[in-house]
């Protein structure tokens, strides 16, 4: 199975580097020059003296900053929303008609907020990851059996309790869910919010304007892989730790 | 028996229930007016047909349902709502999937604010009781029906009620398993004294284990009759005393079921 998979990746990377060497795709760079260029960016840097490693740095500070302040925010709202039938039917239509609305519309608002910055991307990260984690807290409270719930109160727990140790770890799984797709979407968000300008000159989506801006394309490329590849990772780190976490599934 | 052993432990009174169906908005009626008294320390049974109301009956007195009409005594007090001194034991097990077999048991023990320590001691006690010794660290998943039950009956015996509510919990299990927790079951109770009221559809369950068998019709749920049954424990399913009984009961639970 794994061969295969790695097969296919292969294949499509040699049929791009052929058909760039046929001249069939125009200005778009071939596999070879996405390598070097991801060289160029690690050893002389874009622009020179930015390398790769601190737009890299700077990406993850932002990602890490809004997604904590996202999950520290929406699993507790989450778990209230789905315990207390009052707190959903308040809170339900704010959250069906802001939800809907992109990050990135945001932006200008996030600016005057918090200036342009560390702290603007960091609420665009926010901004994405809240609200699947919000959503998959509520759907996880309410799918955990009543029956649970019942032989809590059997056995002598109260509301809090039961919030606290039958709803809150009955919702882990879907909690997790929530974290994985928040963290890809906070990814995403970054990218995007990064193009529309950092005061500090570093961010891979800053990275990837810049090199726009002076039409290396092979730059341009090198730092969509990187983003991939970041993405992945952390998707990873975050399966791996719902493993462990989630034993008893 | 001792006065102490003999005074009832739970009381219906002219029980009434009814849900109000969402669909229709009808209401149905599910206990017809029951009158019971439970005594203290014995063994209770009650047998009814599939869908009469035997699981609404037993969360009333567990306190998870409010009467409609009537009144449920626990101990000459009314009941409000659900409380540790009213064990119940569900069909479905109801274990907490995310805790191990030894957390499943302390959870009523920390409620009551026992250390850590000493709550991990009492539940090896009671996992002894039940026979699973070696499974603490265990998750539910990883157990057999009958060994969840088990763990479901030590999670309720740990925070020591003074009367256990089972409902079918032997339902799902294989007949030979059925058999060995029904044993099990009747030497807890001679062993520990607490009182039992056990909820099946199987009369021979009933007649196994019950010193009273309580006979519900069809819906709503009336009385239909309530047998006394002395015959000796271990009780022996195919001794004359014991089929015979059984017919009788059969019997009778089957005309009235009729009318
Ligand atoms: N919360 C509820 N709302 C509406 N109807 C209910 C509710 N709980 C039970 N009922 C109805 O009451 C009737 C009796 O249900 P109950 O579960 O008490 O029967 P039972 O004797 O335990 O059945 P079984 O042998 O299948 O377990 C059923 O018709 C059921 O649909
Ligand atoms: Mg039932």
């Amino acid at each position: 199975m794994r061969k295969w998979k790695c097969c296919s990746f292969i294949l499509a990377l040699g049929l791009w580097q052929l058909l760039a060497m046929a001249g069939a795709l125009g200005r778009t760079p071939s596999p070879v020059d996405v390598v070097k260029g991801l060289y160029d960016l690690i050893v002389t840097g874009l622009p020179p003296g930015y390398y790769l490693q601190w737009h890299l740095l700077a990406s993850l500070e932002r990602v890490l900053i809004g997604f904590a302040l996202a999950v520290v925010l929406a699993v507790p709202l989450g778990i209230l929303m789905g315990s207390s039938t009052v707190f959903d039917a308040v809170l339900d239509p704010l959250v069906e008609v802001v939800r809907p609305i992109p990050p990135l519309a945001w932006l200008p608002l996030a600016v005057i907020w918090f200036g342009i910055g560390l702290f603007s991307a960091a609420f665009m990260i926010f901004l994405g990851a809240f609200f699947p984690i919000l959503l998959n807290t509520i759907t996880g409270v309410k799918s955990v059996d009543p029956c649970l719930v019942e032989a809590a109160r059997t056995l002598g727990a109260r509301r809090q309790t039961i919030i606290l140790r039958v709803l809150t770890p009955g919702a882990m799984p879907s909690i997790v869910t929530g974290l994985r797709i928040g963290i890809g979407i906070g990814w995403m968000t970054l990218v995007a919010a990064e193009m529309t300008g950092v005061r500090s000159g570093y961010g891979l989506g800053y990275m990837i304007l810049t090199a726009r801006d002076v039409a290396r394309y092979d730059l341009v490329v090198a730092g969509m892989v990187v983003i991939g590849t970041v993405g992945f990772l952390m998707d990873r780190m975050v399966k791996y730790a719902e493993k462990r976490l989630l034993r008893w599934m | 028996m001792d006065v102490e052993n003999g005074g009832p432990v739970v009381e219906l009174r002219s029980l009434y229930k009814s849900f109000t169906e969402k669909k229709t908005g009808r209401e149905l009626q599910v206990l017809d007016h029951l009158d019971l008294e439970v005594r203290r320390g014995r063994f209770t049974c009650v047998v009814g047909p599939s869908g009469c109301g035997k699981t609404t009956l037993l969360r009333l007195i567990g306190g998870l349902e409010a009467p409609s009409s009537g009144e449920v005594l626990f101990e000459g007090s009314k009941v409000r709502g659900p409380g540790p001194e009213r064990g119940m034991v569900f069909q479905e097990y109801a274990l907490f999937p995310w805790r191990t077999v030894l957390r499943n048991v302390t959870f009523g023990l920390s409620l009551k604010g026992i250390p850590h320590r000493e709550a991990g001691a009492r539940a090896d006690e009671y996992l002894e009781t039940v026979g699973l010794t070696g499974y603490e660290d265990l998750y539910p998943r990883e157990l057999s029906g009958g060994m969840k039950q088990r763990v479901a009956i030590a999670r309720t015996l740990a925070v020591q009620p003074r009367i256990l509510l089972m409902d079918e919990p032997f339902a799902s299990l294989d007949a030979q398993t059925r058999n060995g927790m029904q044993e099990f079951l009747v030497q807890l109770w001679r062993r520990t004294g607490t009182s039992i009221i056990f909820v099946t559809h199987s009369v021979d369950e009933a007649v196994f284990m019950g010193q009273k068998i309580v006979g519900l019709s069809k819906r709503p749920a009336r009385m239909i009759k309530t047998f006394e049954n002395d015959l000796p424990y271990p009780r022996n399913r195919t001794a004359a005393e014991f089929t015979g009984l059984r017919a009788r009961i059969l019997e009778y639970l089957a005309v009235e079921m009729l009318r």
